[in-house]
């Protein structure tokens, strides 16, 4: 590891000739030096980014003028647009993300499919000439570009048939001399599926060196915070905190909790008990919901000693963590109700759990049975069994929301459980403006919690960033 | 007569001639050693041998044109079928790790059978064949032969003949022996218009844009169907052939035109002005009809006579094939190259059986002894060879394995034509 000194030194390529060309492959990691807190707000924003364009491809279809259009603006409101000061910061930041999201299939699975989309959407808007330029550029490093013709405005690409197999198979491509004629707006096919192909190499390789690069302490935190970040609304600071009796929750938990919580809930009403992962994500959503410490305790207390437990034991054993997630005990971090990302990535359920993300981790033929049970349509059933299938789990809670509440159409996009809550009390409440002011954190507080937001580094450090 | 009444019970004798005398194992050889540019090439190739009684054995190979002769006339295969080169020698494969043992390479190729257009062709069926029907061999080779030149840009075709109902196409290029799977399967299709089975009844659909290959291949079948379909297959001569080509076009003209179409056998003599006349006749009711149906005349005739090929012959990096030069056990042809300089004018029954050859090999020409005598002097070559070389040069065989020799030789300049750009590249003198 180097430290050579407070300012940015760019060690290989002159600015202008490494992002001469508008669109990037990430085919080599870049090669200079950046400072801690840059490296941190990158990653960030590109993580905001890539959230966008996951959040956009499931409220449009991909591709469509809208979705095009709210992409572009999204894109430049986020500070990525292309031209060149910003080329770099695309160039940086997607490295370092890569090594927040090369560690498990899951992470890396959703990586790619966001960077591809984003490609994709950035591809389609190259003018041919763009293409041109690009294609020089990227000459070395791809196979792909035999020869790029421009007749007039339309561009054509020569590529060897056996790399256009999916175009030749069906006829719907030029063949001549053993050279597919590829025009412009077809070529994106043949370039994303390099591009998956090359990314996914890529991400295999990363997570082999990565120890090297955890070994580092200042990054390592980053790191894992980033994989896990969730970078909206935390639902820590409520303002209609006592808003909600204990009375209400069992009926709530019918009306307005997602899936999970409600399974969480009942789990509890049934057992009287609940393990570690169960009591943290639901403990921290009802915080998130509304309830007081005092209501807390109560809440927990009257259930438990229900069960096994008896008041002694609860008050010793449990009260404390209950404390603690409060932020009444211990370090004192005000702990933040975990979103779906965090759901459904961390702590996957074993035996004997009732917590998780049921879309994702209940057996679909159980799922199904439980859905059955509480009168679903057999056709509403059907599609969230597709959309978890697909993998889409937070687009199946949201058409369980959907299908629950008797809509056509959510209209939000659901990435936390309390937003779930927040969202279906505001639609039973006939849609009234509630006096609830969540705050959204623009940059990260000092003393967020290790499982919702990313920690500062206020060090001034340099590092040498190389992949 | 060149058929020379070929009798199945003979093979056994005549093998063994034709495999002592006749088969050309040293052209054979240079064929599959492609140069000797890759090593192990011929070693690593699987061969599969049927013998007498229907037994079949698999994962046979040589390391040498000797070894292949000897064992040949050893076990004189009633047939001989190649397979691909493997990563290690097929007759060891039980020896390598499991998983280990690969097909790596082989000649892209491509099966036209007669029975698979038994659905439209009146005049034989299964394994009949005859001038008639053989047209669509003919169109088949043209359509096929210049997609894989001009679209696929392959250029070392070799068309043989099975030697019973139907030809086979080996496509030899270096870029097409290395093709996957996926690329074979890719290249097949983009060369298949023809599709369903027995439950369908239209099996070709256009739709716009047509595409340049389907276009170039409806020139060629525009070229011969009159001929061979209207007037050689009688379409259009019968009630059930002219219900048979009606029940390809839309159901809404059918239903507006039936009439006049149903007559057309009887009002009209000629086939050739039946055909136009259909044509006139949809052409118009189209004029009404909402949708389909534009491109019907086109539909009709490719269905008639597009070619049908076999894609799992074609996908399969190691499925095995009838050898050129082997022999068809129930025919007794041998599998000959075909010549595409005069493709009009093959005729599957003047290619030579085993026992016309075999019997061409008693028969001296004369004066050939003196002036073999003299160019082995001349050539030093040994009695032995001289003699073999002689052998197959005096009877109907000749001329094919000329036909092959210069296809070879066509191989070779290629690939020292690329030897040479390669070292030209590399400024090597």
């Amino acid at each position: 590891m180097q430290f050579t000194g407070r300012r940015r030194k760019l060690t290989v390529h002159p600015q202008n000739e490494l992002y001469g060309h508008c669109l990037q492959l990430y085919g080599q990691p870049p090669l200079e030096n950046i400072s801690l807190s840059e490296f941190e707000t990158f990653a960030v924003e590109r993580l905001k980014l890539l959230k966008t364009v996951e959040n956009l491809g499931v409220s449009f279809v991909k591709m469509s003028e809208q979705y095009s259009k709210k992409l572009h603006a999204e894109i430049s409101g986020l500070n990525f647009p292309f031209r060149p000061e910003k080329r770099r910061k695309d160039h940086i930041s997607h490295f370092i993300l890569r090594l927040a999201y090369c560690q498990t299939e899951d992470l890396r699975r959703w990586f790619i499919q966001q960077e591809m989309d984003l490609f994709r959407h950035r591809f389609t808007d190259l003018l041919p000439k763009d293409l041109l330029s690009m294609y020089h550029f990227t000459r070395i490093s791809s196979r792909y570009w035999k020869r790029l013709m421009l007749i007039s405005t339309f561009a054509l690409v020569q590529v060897p048939f056996q790399d256009a197999l999916d175009l030749v198979r069906t006829r719907k491509v030029f063949l001549q001399g053993g050279y597919a004629y590829i025009p412009h707006q077809d070529i994106v096919t043949i370039v994303l599926n390099d591009f998956r192909t090359r990314l996914s190499k890529a991400l295999a390789l990363t997570a082999r060196s990565l120890p090297a690069v955890q070994s580092d302490e200042r990054l390592q935190p980053l790191l894992n915070h980033l994989s896990h970040a969730y970078v909206g609304q935390d639902y820590s600071i409520q303002k209609n905190i006592g808003k909600v009796s204990l009375e209400q929750i069992d009926a709530l938990s019918a009306k307005s909790f997602p899936l999970c919580m409600r399974q969480l809930h009942k789990a509890l009403r049934d057992s009287h008990h609940l393990r570690h992962g169960g009591r943290m994500q639901y403990g921290l959503f009802l915080k998130g919901i509304g309830l007081t410490l005092e209501q807390a305790l109560q809440f927990w207390r009257s259930e438990f000693i229900r069960g096994k437990v008896d008041a002694d034991k609860f008050d010793k054993a449990y009260a404390y963590s209950i404390r603690h997630m409060f932020g009444k005990e211990g370090k004192r971090t005000d702990y933040t109700p975990y979103s779906c990302m965090k759901v459904i990535l961390s702590n996957p359920p074993s035996q004997g759990d009732y917590h998780g993300c049921p879309f994702r981790h209940s057996d679909p033929e159980l799922l199904k049975q439980k859905l059955q049970s509480y009168k679903l349509s057999p056709s509403g059933i059907i599609q969230i069994l597709d959309l978890v299938k697909g993998m889409h789990y937070q687009l199946a809670c949201q058409k369980y929301f959907e299908l629950t509440h008797n809509i056509e159409d959510a209209g939000f996009s659901l990435n936390h459980p309390n937003q779930y809550f927040m969202e279906s009390q505001k639609l039973l409440s006939g849609g009234k403006d509630i006096k609830k002011e969540v705050e959204m954190p623009q940059k990260v507080q000092e003393n967020a919690a290790a499982n919702g937001a990313i920690t500062l580094f206020t060090s001034e450090n340099l590092i040498n960033f190389q992949t | 007569m060149s058929t020379s009444d070929y009798d199945p019970a003979c093979l056994p004798d005549l093998l063994p001639l034709y495999y002592r005398r006749l088969f050309p194992f040293s052209q054979y050889y240079r064929w599959l050693s492609y140069g000797g540019v890759t090593k192990n090439y011929f070693l690593n190739r699987e061969f599969s041998f049927t013998l007498k009684d229907d037994i079949y054995v698999r994962y046979q190979s040589f390391s040498t044109q000797n070894e292949l002769e000897k064992e040949m006339q050893k076990m004189n295969p009633y047939k001989i079928d190649i397979g691909a080169v493997y990563s290690h020698r097929p007759s060891q494969h039980n020896t390598v790790k499991s998983g280990t043992f690969q097909a790596l390479e082989k000649e892209l190729v491509f099966d036209i059978d007669m029975t698979d257009y038994d659905d439209v062709r009146s005049c034989c069926s299964a394994a009949d064949i005859c001038s008639k029907c053989w047209t669509l061999m003919t169109i088949a080779i043209r359509i096929l032969d210049r997609a894989l030149r001009d679209d696929f840009g392959f250029q070392h075709l070799l068309w043989v003949y099975s030697g019973r109902r139907g030809v086979h196409c080996w496509v030899c290029d270096e870029a097409a022996r290395k093709l996957s799977v996926a690329a074979r399967s890719a290249v097949a299709e983009y060369l298949s218009l023809v599709k369903g089975g027995e439950e369908t009844v239209k099996k070709v659909v256009l739709s716009d844009p047509i595409h340049p290959f389907i276009s170039q291949s409806l020139s060629v079948v525009e070229r011969y169907f009159p001929q061979y379909a209207l007037v050689g297959q009688d379409l259009l001569s019968s009630k059930e052939s002219v219900d048979k080509v009606l029940s390809l076009l839309p159901e809404d003209i059918l239903c507006h035109s039936l009439h006049d179409l149903l007559n057309l056998y009887q009002t009209e003599k000629n086939p050739l002005k039946r055909w136009d006349k259909l044509k006139a006749v949809v052409h118009h009711k189209r004029a009404t009809s909402k949708k389909g149906g534009q491109y019907f005349e086109k539909e009709i005739m490719l269905q008639y006579c597009y070619p049908r090929l076999d894609v799992n012959v074609s996908k399969g990096v190691n499925h095995l094939l009838k050898s050129p030069f082997s022999v068809h056990p129930k025919t007794g042809r041998i599998s000959v190259p075909i010549d595409l300089r005069n493709l009009d004018k093959f005729d599957p029954f003047e290619v030579p059986t085993i026992s016309l050859i075999c019997e061409e090999l008693d028969k001296p020409r004369a004066g050939e002894e003196e002036e073999d005598d003299t160019k082995d002097k001349e050539n030093e070559t040994d009695p032995g060879e001289r003699r073999k070389i002689r052998d197959y040069k005096r009877t109907s065989l000749a001329k094919y394995i000329k036909m092959f020799d210069q296809f070879l030789d066509a191989m070779a300049r290629s690939r020292k034509g690329e030897m040479l750009k390669k070292s030209d590249l590399q400024k090597e003198f």
